[in-house]
């Protein structure tokens, strides 16, 4: 089964991340960039798919050049090639622009649902912009059935089965093929690129995109296109540390009386 | 004056808190009207409360249909064709994001997520939380009817009566193909309250040092009936399981009283609770970041101040 992988690189969360004064975007050059955590466990879903079944697995991104980097980590683990929509005109996309050019750059790079792949794999949401619904809408574009936060998949003939976990309870869920899957945190532990694998990265192909190759037009894309803008952003003020004691035998004693003082008991 | 439709979240015919703070947030925007999906006899359950909470309007889609989503987002989609409503409000969860970022690429419409505030005016304005809370930022919507989800507990409940004149809403036939639901597995989740719906959250991290030890933490959880919460740390040592993590990748909360138990305050774990109203801090660390931000922090040994605040709040109940 051939499968496709949505990736994206997104400021590391162990560093500080800013918005950038201009145009409240994030600013990207200010951050450390990585591929998202829960992107590496989608590629390690899709080459465990391909493992037992066979087939090509395919990294898809849109995202600034920089993102070269993910695609190259994703190729390391082992997928095969990649596409990747690179536009200045892309800077500033809101979420549901995002779905649409996706599910375009799928269609055009990778070929039609059932034809070009069988399923697409993603992570169950980014963690630098929490909208946490992209794989479900580049599903509803595509016109196939969304199978989201998965903690396992089970793929049998032409149908794919997923447990879906999340804070609200399993939901086992079945669909046909083709479809799309977005993994949760708990699906495997991805694989570290070997020296092997690495070094093949280099040779594998990646084909760089621009809009107009993707069929999608400047207006439907880019900041000044968005459904939504973002008109101010500020950092909140750092809150500031109170009162700090050392315990001296009786500091359960000070809490309960200065939650006392806040009538928070 | 244009309804709002507010997505009625319920299981099993007991409602959500947030649908009534969502039914609140609307009137900013217009009148509110509660849409509710599922079984037969939902709504039936749920009106009065909806009534009690300013809905002007109910639409009731009765259905039984396996789709999973797919009749929620049809409701909302056929709903925005009918009545072209100001907004669509949805509470965060799981669910509610993905439908909501459904409905919105169906209807081109603007999709403002997790969102703290709304407000009217000549566009609708939200207001994000974003980074954790590190940065607020403002935005509106550039098209009609904004589909909007709306972050638990960031709107104060205010009852008002409403007319609740319930219309019923065919749900239609899915358009694409839909996954189907084959059996579900709903958490029980025992007697504490929900993690993102708490007024109060004790949490614990590495610093608790085990599995068995976060009884401590539970323990004063349940004194003040708190909800129980842990650091990443704490939970990829396999001392809590996954879904009470708080943090970046794990939930945001924004309690009233946060007491962190042996946490250090990795930004990724500040990330999920540094819009606390009030946070308390013990760790054995004076270093630790956490005390930057808490409004009372104790350097000392969590195994002896825990059990000592419990008892103190049991006297003071007593």
């Amino acid at each position: 089964m051939n499968i496709v992988v949505l990736v994206k690189q997104v400021p590391d969360t162990y560093s500080e991340r800013k918005l950038s004064d201009s145009d409240h975007t994030l600013d990207r050059d200010a951050t450390d960039a990585v591929l998202d955590e829960i992107n590496e466990r989608a590629v390690e879903a899709a080459l465990q798919l391909k493992e037992a079944n066979g087939g090509e697995v395919t990294v898809v991104t849109i995202g600034p050049d920089r993102a070269t980097d993910a695609i190259r980590k994703a190729l390391s683990m082992g997928a095969d090639k990649a596409v990747h929509l690179s536009d200045e005109a892309i800077h500033g996309s809101c979420a549901v622009q995002t779905a649409k050019a996706l599910a375009k750059v799928i269609s055009t790079a990778v070929g039609a649902p059932g034809e070009g792949f069988d399923l697409v794999l993603a992570g169950n949401e980014a963690s630098d912009g929490r909208a946490g619904a992209v794989p479900a809408m580049v599903a509803d574009v595509l016109g196939l059935p969304a199978l989201t936060h998965a903690r396992e998949i089970t793929v049998s003939g032409s149908s794919v089965s997923v447990k879906r976990e999340t804070d609200d309870g399993v939901t086992h869920l079945t669909a046909e093929l083709p479809a799309v899957v977005s993994v949760g945190e708990k699906i495997n532990e991805p694989r570290y690129p070997s020296f092997k694998g690495i070094m093949a990265a280099k040779k594998k192909p990646v084909t760089t995109l621009s809009l107009a190759d993707a069929g999608i037009d400047a207006s439907e894309v880019g900041i000044a296109n968005a459904l939504t803008s973002v008109t101010s952003s500020q950092p909140k003020p750092p809150k500031s540390a109170g009162e700090k004691i050392e315990d001296e035998g009786d500091a359960g004693a000070k809490i309960a009386a200065f939650l006392v003082s806040q009538k928070l008991i | 004056m244009a309804e709002v439709l507010v997505l009625v979240d319920h299981v099993e015919g007991e409602i959500k808190k947030v649908s009534y703070e969502l039914l609140t947030a609307a009137r900013a925007l217009g009148e509110p009207a509660a849409v509710v999906v599922g079984p037969a006899g939902t709504a039936g359950k749920l009106s009065d409360g909806l009534k009690a909470h300013g809905a002007a309007k109910i639409y009731v889609a009765e259905t039984d249909s396996t789709d999973f989503l797919s009749p929620e987002v049809s409701v909302l989609e056929s709903l925005i064709g009918s009545v072209n409503p100001a907004a669509v409000l949805i509470g965060v969860s799981a669910d509610g994001k993905e439908i909501a970022g459904r409905v919105a690429v169906r209807t081109n419409s603007a999709l403002l997520g997790d969102v703290v505030g709304v407000s009217g005016g000549d566009a609708v304005g939200v207001t994000h939380s974003v980074f954790g809370g590190a940065y607020i930022a403002e935005a509106k919507a550039n098209t009609e009817h904004p589909v909007i989800t709306v972050r638990p507990g960031s709107v104060e409940i205010e009852p008002v009566d409403g007319a609740g004149v319930e219309e019923s809403v065919q749900v239609g036939a899915a358009s694409g193909r839909s996954a189907a639901v084959t059996s579900r597995e709903p958490i029980t989740g025992g007697d504490r309250p929900e993690l993102t719906e708490a007024s109060v959250v004790v949490s614990g991290g590495r610093g608790v040092g085990s599995a068995d030890d976060f009884a401590l933490v539970e323990g004063l959880a349940d004194s003040l009936g708190a909800a129980v919460g842990a650091s990443r740390a704490a939970v990829d040592s396999g001392y809590y399981p996954h879904q009470f993590q708080v943090g970046q990748t794990g939930k945001t909360v924004s309690p009233q009283l946060y007491i962190a138990l042996g946490i250090s305050g990795a930004i990724q774990h500040r990330a999920g609770m540094q819009t606390s109203k009030t946070i308390i801090a013990v760790n054995k660390d004076a270093e630790a970041p956490i005390f930057e931000i808490a409004d009372f922090g104790v350097v000392g040994d969590l195994f002896k101040v825990a059990p000592q605040l419990k008892d103190e709040i049991a006297k003071r109940k007593s």
